[in-house]
């Protein structure tokens, strides 16, 4: 028979938490530091779940602001396609099968393709590049994206000299997306370039973010990524790319055309009919800042607009 | 003079969705945007409260149940403080005293002036709801003062309208609640609606 002494310093088996307490309760110390920065913490939607991208190579089109959360990049969102609730797409995007994938590119082009994006990762370098993201609703954010130029794309597949515009599309099938039963925009979601800014090196098919696969409430497979313009602009879950001589239809436009541009240039001086655009909330923060022209990108971007009149193109 | 149990159970039980913003704050309740969420938070229990006020008359002259009346200035009063939690979310937290862009947001945007308008009615009788207002105004003069509060009703379902940024079924519905409200004060006004002759014995 065992007969255990206790000695002074030994800790009684009573008083050991147990681990599932002890980590809750590190839980709920993390989730109360999250909330003080104004930051809701959900551990179902760990990022370790989803697969790693990589190598990457790093940018000099990266900024160096602090980057915006994981959590709160992955749980505020605008995509109507799961509801209209920011917290929505989070909840609902479950449904989403973002693989396999197929992106077809075509219109004005040489070489029509139809492309498998878990494919096009395998062959494509991939980048980070960490960029400042301004919401046609005055918030803000700043994310690592994963991706690539998309001149990179469609220099493959020659455009025409027609080719003035460029074309894009989101999945329409209400399985997959619910909020396509409801009529709240035009469906399939569709969004346009101008062919130059689609050219421009800062515009990006981002197929990742903070180093792994796109969250599908952020697009996946594969979305756009257009940091001058508000976020609207950069379309997700692209199925179809096309090459076009006429500039097309756009789903904000369509919807309310006094509100949301064709450009949607982030412009501090053109104000949204119903709110200021001169400033900004980043996520987290208390005090709004100044938003900056071209969203801080007007260095590289604002030559496509010389001579143009941005309060009549807005 | 001690506070009534069906008064204090009111109270509280209009108080529980401020009190619920003190649980909601700190634990992350209100998402990665709190200011925006608070917005609507306070500005939903505002017109919650607003139409509860205006109810309570047609729902007293219809049901006979005279009782209502005595909790139609708590609810009011209630309607107000929801309001002015909504207006302290918009110039503090949002804007901070940017007096420069409140008073454009004021001069530009319909919604705001109107939500601003409704603001001041709210405030005014707030201010003379004592009975010592209504002896010192006069009860013809405190009713037509009370009578802005159907303005406010209006203004307080155009505001919400013109807010929503895409969807607008949820404004329309309690919109349509208001209208309601209203026209049955009309139809009680000149008769139109049976009353319920069951007096409260």
């Amino acid at each position: 028979m065992l007969i255990r002494i206790r000695r002074a310093g030994d800790v009684r088996e009573s008083e050991i938490t147990p681990e599932g307490l002890y980590l809750s309760r590190r839980h709920f110390l993390a989730g109360g530091a999250a909330a003080a920065l104004g930051l809701s913490m959900n551990p179902a939607r760990a990022e370790t779940a989803l697969r790693a991208l990589g190598p990457l190579r790093k940018s000099g089109f990266s900024a160096t602001e602090e980057r915006t959360p994981y959590e709160a990049v992955t749980s505020y969102n605008n995509f109507y396609e799961f509801g209209l609730d920011k917290e929505d797409p989070a909840a609902n995007a479950h449904t989403l099968k973002p693989r396999p994938w197929s992106l077809r590119v075509e219109g004005e082009v040489m070489r029509p393709q139809t492309l498998e994006v878990d494919d096009l990762i395998a062959k494509t370098p991939l980048e980070e590049r960490i960029y400042r993201l301004r919401c046609v609703e005055a918030w803000s954010m700043v994310v690592p994206w994963v991706g690539f130029p998309l001149s990179s794309l469609l220099k493959r597949v020659e455009p025409t000299g027609k080719a003035k515009y460029v074309a894009f599309e989101t999945l329409h099938d209400p399985k997959q997306m619910p909020g396509q039963n409801k009529e709240a925009l035009e469906w399939p979601y569709r969004e346009g370039l101008r062919l130059d800014e689609a050219m421009h090196p800062l515009a990006i098919l981002a197929v990742g973010l903070y180093g792994r696969v796109l969250p599908n409430q952020n697009g996946a497979p594969i979305r756009l990524v257009v940091p001058w313009k508000y976020g609207f602009k950069s379309i997700k879950s692209i199925v179809r790319i096309r090459l076009t001589e006429r500039q097309p239809r756009t789903a904000w436009n369509v919807a309310a055309p006094d509100e949301y541009g064709f450009y949607a240039n982030v412009n501090p001086d053109v104000d949204h009919p119903r709110w200021s655009q001169a400033k900004e909330r980043r996520i987290g923060d208390f005090f709004r800042r100044d938003t900056l022209m071209f969203n801080g990108y007007g260095d590289e971007v604002a030559q496509l607009y010389s001579g143009m009149n941005l309060r009549r193109y807005f | 003079m001690r506070p009534s149990l069906d008064k204090t159970i009111l109270f509280i039980a209009a108080s529980l969705p401020a009190l619920a913003l003190l649980w909601l704050l700190p634990t992350g309740g209100l998402g990665v945007n709190p200011i925006r969420e608070g917005m609507h938070y306070t500005g939903d229990w505002a017109i919650r409260l607003l139409i509860l006020a205006l109810a309570i008359t047609p729902a007293a002259k219809v049901s006979g149940a005279k009782k209502l009346f005595r909790y139609r200035r708590m609810i009011g009063l209630f309607a107000f403080f929801y309001g002015l939690l909504h207006v302290f979310t918009y110039v503090v937290l949002d804007h901070f005293f940017d007096a420069e862009t409140i008073i454009k947001d004021i001069a530009k945007r319909p919604f705001i002036t109107i939500g601003m308008g409704v603001f001041l009615i709210l405030l005014a009788l707030a201010v003379t709801s004592t009975n010592k207002m209504v002896r010192r105004l006069g009860a013809r003069r405190w009713q037509a003062l009370h009578r802005l509060v159907y303005a406010a009703g209006i203004g307080t379902a155009v505001h919400f309208t013109l807010s929503v940024k895409k969807d607008i079924t949820e404004p329309l519905i309690y919109s349509a609640i208001i209208a309601t409200l209203l026209l049955a004060r009309l139809l009680l006004r000149y008769e139109l609606l049976p009353r319920l002759s069951l007096r409260s014995s």
